[in-house]
């Protein structure tokens, strides 16, 4: 037998409200989608409950329709195997792209949208077995005293490491979420928060149910810092989308896997026409470098993080905006 | 909680009566005996446990049961038909694709449901399909190869 799962109940509502009202009625019920990032955490003991809230058999969440003024609307359970095949979907190129790095083929076939802008933070010291925390001590995000990572601070560190989140916030993406007191909608941009404990801007019985996006335009794209070429969570991941505007180039950054949320970074100022764009793009590394934080959460230096991503945020600028690689020279990270 | 689930594992209809938190490689390894799947690392990252459900590869050492019932579920066992291997099964074994063979039920099971899905894949759509199972053994070339000689054949 495997390291057995803590005993639960698997309910399976068919609609919204019946999710919604199965996580009312069972205080510390989790709402469970594909299960691959949820049913590892519960075989590792780091979350537990005394009931599971199906989310797959409710049909309403598994499409992708056109939404209000030419947008999107993607609903939660669409898995990334998916997104990843969406015509629609490929007007926004930066999505698919960071979709297709999400984990492996096996786990994209069901791991969905939703599951992956909710899920945990990650960390070295906190996504390992049982017997591994424990002879730790544990740590300040899950039964412990204190932070493996900041001993000093008070918070939970812990990377938020989910790569589509980024993806969708350069594209101006909302949620459409449901809860006891009806639907409301909010940015994504300020859904998560900066604490690796409790970075998810959910409210008890809440459910994400879809991701609305506004109509297609800037060029975008994204990449990821990882050791391997799959199943590798980011170590740090940039998305940048670009928009020709009457005053030149404008970028929109967001990152992810640095911080406890992912950031949105806007550039302030344009790139105008005839101006000195390697100038331009150094600035930008340079702003990137200023915004990000990351902490000794993974096996990557935090620095050699810093860096490589906002080199990446400099090329993926370049590409965007039609200009050739700087130094094509320059190793992958 | 417990529930009475009906699977077809592989071809044969199945009924049990299963706690709602039991994993699909349990139920196939300690109830079925299909001990062909593989446990390698017990939490989503090695894919030695996949199998098939309905047609699709998914990982069983993450999937509850539960959430399998009326499903199709494919093991390595049911891949050999009236006494022969299926043709990914033969690449494999005489290509060299298997050594210590640990990997390699979950290793078919991914190459089968990307063949039935694309015939023809180039080298590196098989790179990216089995992209989630790892080889401690390390013979990815092989594998690879093993899996272009059954497209090959399959497709003749
Ligand atoms: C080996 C491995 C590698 C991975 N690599 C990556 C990677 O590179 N990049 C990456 O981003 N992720 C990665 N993941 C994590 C995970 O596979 C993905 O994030 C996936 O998209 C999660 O989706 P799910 O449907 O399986 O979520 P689940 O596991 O079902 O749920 C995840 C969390 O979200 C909550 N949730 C799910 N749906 C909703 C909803 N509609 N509303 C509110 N809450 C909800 C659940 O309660 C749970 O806490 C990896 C996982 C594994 C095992
Ligand atoms: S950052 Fe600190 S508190 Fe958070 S998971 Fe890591 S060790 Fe634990
Ligand atoms: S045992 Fe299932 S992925 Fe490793
Ligand atoms: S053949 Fe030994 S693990 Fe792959």
């Amino acid at each position: 037998m495997s390291e057995a799962l803590p005993e639960f109940q698997l309910l399976a509502p068919a609609s919204v409200d019946e999710a919604v009202a199965a996580l009312g009625a069972n205080p510390g019920a989790l709402a469970s989608a594909g299960g691959t990032d949820l049913i590892v955490r519960l075989r590792k003991g780091l979350s537990e409950t005394g009931t599971l809230v199906d989310l797959g058999g409710i049909a309403a969440l598994n499409d992708i329709t056109p939404g209000a003024g030419g947008g999107l609307r993607i609903g939660a359970g669409v898995t990334l195997a998916a997104l990843a095949k969406s015509a629609p979907l490929a007007e926004y190129p930066a999505i698919p792209r960071a979709v297709a790095t999400v984990a492996g083929p096996t786990h994209r076939e069901v791991a969905t949208l939703g599951g992956n802008l909710c899920q945990d933070t990650r960390c070295v010291y906190y996504n390992q077995s049982h017997w591994w925390r424990q002879s730790n001590g544990f740590c300040l995000k899950y039964r412990g005293e204190i932070c493996h990572v900041a001993p000093k601070g008070n918070r939970c560190r812990a990377a938020f490491s989910g790569d589509i989140a980024p993806a969708l916030m350069v594209h101006g993406a909302s949620l459409e979420i449901a809860g006891p007191d009806g639907t409301r909608h909010l940015p994504l941009a300020e859904f998560y928060h900066e604490d690796g404990a409790a970075h998810l801007g959910l409210n008890p019985g809440e459910i994400v149910v879809a991701v609305l996006l506004p109509p297609p335009g800037p060029v975008s794209d994204y990449a990821k810092v990882r050791v391997r070429a799959a199943v590798d969570y980011p170590l740090a991941g940039i998305a940048v989308a670009c928009t020709q505007a009457r005053e030149g180039a404008r970028f929109t950054l967001a990152i992810t896997g640095t911080n406890s949320a992912p950031m949105l970074v806007d550039i302030a100022d344009a790139l105008a026409e005839g101006a000195d764009a390697d100038a331009y793009f150094a600035a930008l590394e340079k702003q990137v470098q200023k915004a990000v934080s990351p902490q000794r959460t993974s096996t990557l230096a935090p620095h050699y993080r810093r860096l490589s991503v906002s080199a990446l945020a400099a090329r993926l600028a370049r590409q965007t905006a039609g200009f050739a690689p700087e130094d094509s020279q320059r190793p992958e990270p | 909680m417990k529930r009475i689930v009906s699977l077809e594992i592989n071809g044969r209809t199945v009924e049990e009566i299963v706690p709602d938190n039991m994993l699909l490689v349990d139920l196939l390894r300690d109830r079925q005996g299909l001990t062909g799947t593989k446990q390698g690392c017990d939490g989503g990252e090695c894919g030695a446990c996949t199998v098939l459900v309905d047609g699709r590869p998914r990982l069983s050492c993450i999937a509850l049961v539960a959430g399998c019932d009326g499903k199709r579920i494919e093991t390595i066992e049911g891949q050999a038909k009236g006494g022969h291997l299926s043709a990914l099964q033969r690449a494999f074994h005489e290509n060299l694709g298997a050594q210590c063979g640990f990997c390699t039920p979950g290793m078919i099971l991914a190459a089968e449901g990307l063949l039935r899905d694309n015939p023809a894949p180039d080298e590196d759509e098989i790179r990216v399909a089995l992209g989630g199972n790892l080889c401690r053994c390390t013979g990815y070339v092989k594998i690879i190869e093993s899996v272009q000689v059954a497209a090959a054949e399959m497709r003749s």
